[in-house]
């Protein structure tokens, strides 16, 4: 039992990084039914620009996590600017791989300017470790869960509470009309992206602190398991994909903890082909039948 | 007209090829090929290697170079890519005519690039492939090209075994393994073949793997004296920074893989404590030659070689050693005194070539404690 929950708390302090990136995905796909393939990338530049603030310009670590939000918003948007935006009435293929292609862009880019090898991210925060009831837990990881927590919270604020956030929603249940009504549907777009990849920027940073090793193609797995994250729990839904992120990392954990440890991506894939196949809409998706 | 057109381009590239193959043999300079990992994933070891060859052919040029030729250096980066280190072996020994390949820094990539070489007759020494099947075939016999400078798996993992129960008195082993290399699955295969003591359990981990946790957590409370750690150092430093950092205080030993500095940047220095891993040499040795690459690559790169350059540095030695003895530049001749190779002198150790186209050396275990080395001792199975 007491290795249950400690592997219970492994699988949180992995699912809230799946859950960060997993909220972007979805909320680009509600607003826009793209799946931004170089969301895991934007992860992977947050991690750096964190590496870069608290190596150069020596900051402390909040300072590094929000300078890595602002810069990955900033990304998230010129992307969406550049690449996506010409295509916005093009196919939804044509969309999907310039996707593809902006996350090859992101990582080979990354390769050229800072080398591909693995490395260390600075330890800023000294790494206690606090037990109870024979439960070991590390400060980053309740470190890694209260910021997740406190992004998702201020997140469901934002788009329940906002005039943007009502924007948002109004965008992304009928653009052409939310258009009429005089909302500048360009910008919500683009505030969109920047809220998304500002998360991911987060996560990165997170993951940096957690795991102590960056590297450019570090985005690609963590994004294909948060692009699962998101169509697990229902793609286009910000709940679903909260709970779809920790599910992810809790089953993940409980796979290789009960000596899986070879077979724990099979398991997550599987269960992405068994979503698709029996509730493609997700667990907490609702059956919207299609008006022909 | 056009025929008459057709026939000439056809002559013309007949010479070409004709030409081609003479320039193999230029008069006034050799060619070699060195293919690395420069960049991916396991790019500090090739970067690192990459960069000892170059010194090493700019120092032997600097000196007149060998049999009154300089070297020519052709080089290609493997991307990490196995598949890449294949076409790059077949356009090394084929196009570009090279009499001899040092590299590529890791197993895999020397075995996608044998069938190449083999086939084109082009011997290729590999500095740190370490894997035994590498310099043999799946029916026992040499593989006539393939040669290192460094020793193998299975004398790696039976120098740990006899390290563990000897020096450490230590009887009862856990094995973490990345299932996803070559190199670490012939490491627990020669370990467990020669420990005499018990294996408790054995996990393993894929390659892109960065939480252990889940595996760590499952292993902390079983009853084992040390932990068998065969991979590289960038999950190996993040295994030991989890392990340490969960209360795991037995001693983690491993293979040359630890080999690099960025296993304490991964794990933090205060959690490398009683590591121990097999190296081919340590720069914090005494010899004068040793001393003096060591100067040599600091002065050219700014940063200590660690053993990967120790290693690529004695290969371009041997081969040019190879090459005086040859009195030839074909790579025929060339393969024929690699194998009549006898005390080599090099900043790894004194060697000769077995049958099986093997270094004769010795291994030193080092031991790390707070991230700094404080002592090895010589091992010889």
């Amino acid at each position: 039992m007491e290795a249950f929950l400690q592997q219970l708390i492994n699988g949180l302090s992995l699912g809230s990084i799946y859950a960060l990136i997993a909220l972007g995905y979805t909320m680009v796909y509600g607003i826009i039914k793209l799946i931004n393939f170089a969301h895991g990338d934007i992860y992977m530049v947050g991690a750096f620009v964190g590496y870069t603030a608290i190596n150069t310009l020596h900051l402390s670590f909040f300072p590094a996590l929000i300078l890595s939000m602002v810069f990955c918003a900033i990304l998230g948007v010129a992307i969406e600017r550049i690449a996506y935006k010409p295509l916005r009435n093009a196919t939804r293929v044509a969309a999907l791989i310039t996707a593809i292609g902006m996350s090859y862009l992101l990582q080979n880019g990354m390769i050229y300017l800072v080398g591909s090898e693995t490395r260390a991210f600075p330890q800023v925060i000294k790494n206690k470790v606090y037990e109870f009831a024979g439960l070991q837990v590390s400060q980053t990881q309740i470190m890694i869960f209260a910021t997740t927590i406190i992004l998702m919270l201020a997140l469901q604020l934002i788009v329940q509470k906002t005039k943007m956030g009502k924007a948002m929603r109004a965008v992304s249940t009928d653009a052409d009309a939310a258009r009429l009504m005089g909302i500048n549907v360009d910008n919500v777009i683009s505030f969109t992206f920047a809220l998304g990849s500002s998360l991911a920027g987060a996560a990165g940073v997170l993951v940096g602190l957690y795991y102590n090793s960056i590297e450019p193609m570090m985005g690609y797995a963590p994004g294909l398991k948060a692009f699962i994250a998101a169509v697990l729990g229902g793609i286009g839904i910000i709940p679903g994909a909260m709970f779809g992120g920790f599910a992810i990392g809790i089953i993940e954990t409980l796979v290789s903890g009960y000596g899986g440890s070879l077979i724990k991506d099979a398991v997550v894939y599987l269960i992405l082909i068994i979503i698709l196949i029996f509730k493609p809409s997700g667990l907490l998706g609702k059956n919207v039948k299609e008006k022909v | 007209m056009k025929k008459r057109l057709v026939m000439g381009v056809a002559a013309l590239s007949l010479l070409a090829t004709a030409c081609g193959a003479g320039s193999g043999s230029n008069a006034d300079e050799i060619k070699i090929g060195s293919m690395f990992e420069k960049t991916g994933e396991v790019s500090a070891y090739g970067t690192a290697e990459a960069n000892a060859v170059k010194l090493a052919v700019k120092e032997i040029n600097d000196n007149g170079g060998i049999l009154d030729k300089k070297i020519d250096l052709v080089e290609y980066d493997t991307k990490s890519d196995n598949t890449e280190a294949a076409s790059i072996a077949t356009k090394l020994a084929t196009q570009d005519e090279v009499s001899i390949i040092v590299g590529p820094a890791t197993t895999g990539a020397v075995k996608a690039s044998t069938p190449a070489v083999t086939r084109a007759g082009v011997s290729l020494v590999t500095p740190s492939g370490t894997d035994d099947s590498l310099t043999i075939d799946e029916n026992g016999k040499v593989q006539p090209n393939i040669f290192r400078t460094s020793f193998q798996d299975s004398f790696q993992g039976i120098a740990l075994a006899e390290f563990a129960t000897n020096e450490l008195g230590a009887k009862k082993a856990l094995v973490i393994g990345d299932s996803s290399s070559d190199y670490a699955l012939g490491l627990t295969k020669a370990f467990e073949g020669k420990f005499d003591g018990e294996i408790v359990a054995e996990e393993n981990f894929t390659a892109d793997d960065t939480d252990f946790s889940a595996i760590l957590t499952r292993i902390k409370d079983l009853d084992f004296d040390f932990i068998f750690l065969p991979g590289y150092y960038n999950q190996a430093g993040l295994i030991i920074k989890q392990a340490r950092e969960m209360g795991i205080t037995q001693p983690i030993l491993g293979a040359d893989g630890f080999g690099n500095e960025a296993l304490l940047e991964l794990a933090g220095v205060d959690n490398v404590d009683d590591v121990y891993y097999s190296a081919h040499y340590s720069p914090n040795s005494e010899d004068a030659q040793v001393k003096e690459f060591i100067a040599a690559y600091k002065a050219e790169y700014d940063v200590d070689p660690d053993m990967f350059a120790a290693l690529a540095y004695d290969t371009v030695y041997l081969v040019a050693q190879a090459i005086e003895a040859a009195d030839d530049t074909t790579p025929k001749a060339l393969t024929k005194a690699l194998e009549d190779i006898t005390e080599f002198d090099g900043v790894t150790g004194t060697f000769s070539f077995d049958e099986n186209h093997n270094p004769v050396k010795s291994t030193l275990v080092i031991e790390l404690q707070d991230g700094v080395e404080v002592g090895n001792t010589e091992v010889t199975p």
